[in-house]
């Protein structure tokens, strides 16, 4: 595993100088698809904290768009800072979990069927945005109202893009963190029983609505401040992209082509997938509208159904057996 | 005030649009029910056959009740289509991936369908007169629609009820493994019922290109509302999804004119979602 942890300290010392090199105009752009990743990757392991558990989440568009909404509109109307309409934004993100989650987790609703529920939430939530266009401007979606000054701390504005990129790779980092807290505490091996037999867990004393309610929220919390982090960098926010179906599939897709089961997973699996969106962008351009969507899902299909373990997953896996294998017996 | 005259239309609205809900959500319940794979984009299917309806009948001028057979036969291609090169190979994956990719499919099927015919609507014309009974609009192709969606479902409950393929696919669904002691292979009911769901789609997607206009991201209207209505009436229940097409149809279509149109699916929404906690195997379901 040596060259893997060469290739891994290769990709730290790159992300940590990258917005320094000299690459001319395409640093600017380098900064602009890794922030994307870090806070793409950063929403997908707060899914995978459910995900991992069997508790496979269509709603985290609705979570998404209430961060990112609730912290944007805060702001444009009644000019209250990014730092505390943020705290109000995951709070009220909280609360929606607990409305979901809490009858969700009491009367067993699983499987199928939570996936179902979780996905009329984030289409409420989306149509809502779109029913709501005084506020929010409807489908064409809200602006970010600029901060008087051109980067101001007190805005969460910045019109140097590497300071976005330092913040976000802080949140991705402490996105790993409690992703690692959590694979490590006792509450993981409950939630496994859970995600195993709920029945069964529930008679050997776990408390199955309490763990599940509070996953739930953790993975809803941190979903929001991906929100607010996105919303704060793009400065604009719509409801297709920040809410609704799509939004929900585009990050379960990321976290299970990755492998939603190892920490790096859900980021390999964004950085992946945005890479290939990007680069289909490019390579197509305005030629042929579509054709770029076209092959990403393609790409899509043929991942799950000839790596069915991720990605990230299924390379482990064959490393893993490549190197049992010369290994003398 | 709304005048009760136009909250009468909307409930004559919301009664003819359940007809079409229902023989989509029955399409989708068919194949949920027996294979157990929610195929996301099933209403995609329906999109693309809306197009070919659109081909058939605008450009290469067939008779429309033989571009409606064409669809039919499209549907029913496409099912298998689907079944055989996407789901058979992950029928023993885990059920996030089998879902991922019929997501996948979705993607696919939207952003081709944009390649091929940009994003422009495109609507079939027939002309036929709109009805006026007692001061409310009723438009006819809704009630063409309406009848033949009626039509299609009771065709799809003699096939499930009278025929020997049909009871085994019923078998099937209420259990695989005693269906395969039985001497019936489940894999080839499958593909039947794949087929037949895909016909199912290709009814409903002739008999919608009369009354919407057709664009790529048609299923995205439809598609969510179709899962909740299979969810609500039971998954594979047939006499829930049809009642519960009823439901959802007239809040939404009573809904639109008292509120707004989004509010009327937003409040579909929030009364699926409350029914789940209170009933989670659907409406029809035995409290436990």
């Amino acid at each position: 595993m040596s060259w893997g942890r060469l290739l891994g300290g290769l990709v730290i010392a790159f992300l940590a100088v990258e917005p320094f090199l000299p690459l001319g105009r395409m640093r600017e752009y380098l900064v602009h698809v890794i922030v994307q990743i870090f806070i793409w990757s950063f929403i997908g392991g707060a899914w995978s904290l459910m995900g991992r558990f069997g508790l496979v989440s269509l709603g985290h568009g609705a979570f998404l768009g209430v961060g990112a909404y609730a912290t944007c509109l805060l702001w444009n109307f009644f000019g209250m800072t990014p730092w505390i309409g943020g705290l109000v934004a995951v709070l009220l993100t909280v609360a929606l979990a607990v409305v979901i989650g809490y009858p969700c987790s009491r009367f067993q609703v699983v499987g199928h069927y939570f996936g179902l529920v979780t996905l009329a939430v984030s289409e409420v939530i989306r149509l809502l945005i779109i029913a709501e266009r005084d506020w929010t401007g409807g489908s064409l979606g809200v602006s970010l109202k600029p901060a008087p000054s051109d980067s101001s701390i007190w805005a969460l504005q910045f019109a140097d893009k590497r300071v976005f990129y330092y913040i976000a790779m802080a949140l991705w980092l402490a996105g790993l963190w409690v992703w690692v807290r959590v694979d490590r505490s006792m509450a993981s091996r409950a939630m496994e029983a859970i995600g195993e037999d709920e029945t069964a867990a529930a008679s050997v004393g776990i408390h199955v609505t309490r763990f599940k309610l509070g996953i739930t929220m953790l993975s809803a919390a941190l979903t929001a401040m991906g929100g607010v982090m996105l919303v704060q960098y793009l400065a604009y926010a719509n409801p297709d992209t920040m809410s609704g179906i799509g939004v929900s599939l585009r990050i379960v897709f990321a976290v299970v082509l990755g492998g939603m089961y190892s920490l790096l997973g859900s980021s390999v699996g964004t950085a992946l997938t945005i890479a290939l969106s990007e680069f289909l962008r490019i390579y197509f351009g305005i030629k042929l509208i579509g054709i770029a969507e076209t092959i990403y899902g393609l790409v899509l299909i043929l991942c799950i159904i000839f790596l069915p373990s991720g990605i990230y997953g299924s390379i482990r896996e064959a490393l893993r057996r490549r190197s049992s294998g010369t290994a003398p017996a | 005030m709304i005048d009760p005259l136009f909250i009468l239309e909307a409930v004559v609205n919301g009664i003819l649009l359940g007809g079409v809900l229902a023989l989509l959500a029955l399409g989708l319940n068919l194949i949920f029910g027996v294979i157990d794979i929610i195929w996301i984009a099933y209403v995609d299917l329906v999109m693309l056959c809306m197009y070919a309806m659109y081909f058939m009948v605008t450009v290469y001028h067939w008779p429309i009740v033989l571009a409606g057979v064409g669809s039919l036969v499209l549907g029913a291609v496409l099912g298998l289509l689907v079944h055989i090169l996407i789901i058979s190979p992950i029928l023993s994956s885990p059920p996030i991936n089998q879902l991922l990719a019929t997501g996948g499919l979705l993607f696919f099927i939207q952003s081709f369908a944009t390649l091929l015919w940009s994003t422009d609507h495109r609507s079939v014309r027939v002309n036929l007169p709109v009805l006026e009974v007692g001061g409310i609009f009723i438009s006819f192709p809704r009630l063409i629609s309406f009848a033949l969606a009626l039509l299609a479902m009771i065709g799809l409950y003699l096939f499930l009820t009278r025929t020997f393929v049909g009871t085994a696919i019923r078998a099937v669904s209420q259990d695989r493994d005693a269906t395969a002691l039985m001497g019936a292979n489940p894999l080839r009911l499958y593909l039947v019922t794949s087929a037949v769901g895909g016909a199912m789609a290709g009814i409903a997607g002739a008999l919608l290109i009369i009354q919407y206009a057709v664009h790529p991201y048609f299923g995205s209207a439809f598609g969510p509302l179709t899962f909740m209505i299979c969810v609500l009436g039971g998954l594979g229940s047939m006499f829930g999804a049809f009642v519960a097409a009823f439901i959802m149809s007239q809040v939404i279509s009573v809904g639109g004119v008292l509120i707004s149109t989004e509010m009327g699916y937003v409040v579909a929404f929030v009364i699926f979602i409350v029914l789940m906690f209170v009933r989670p195997g659907g409406i029809f379901a035995k409290r436990t």
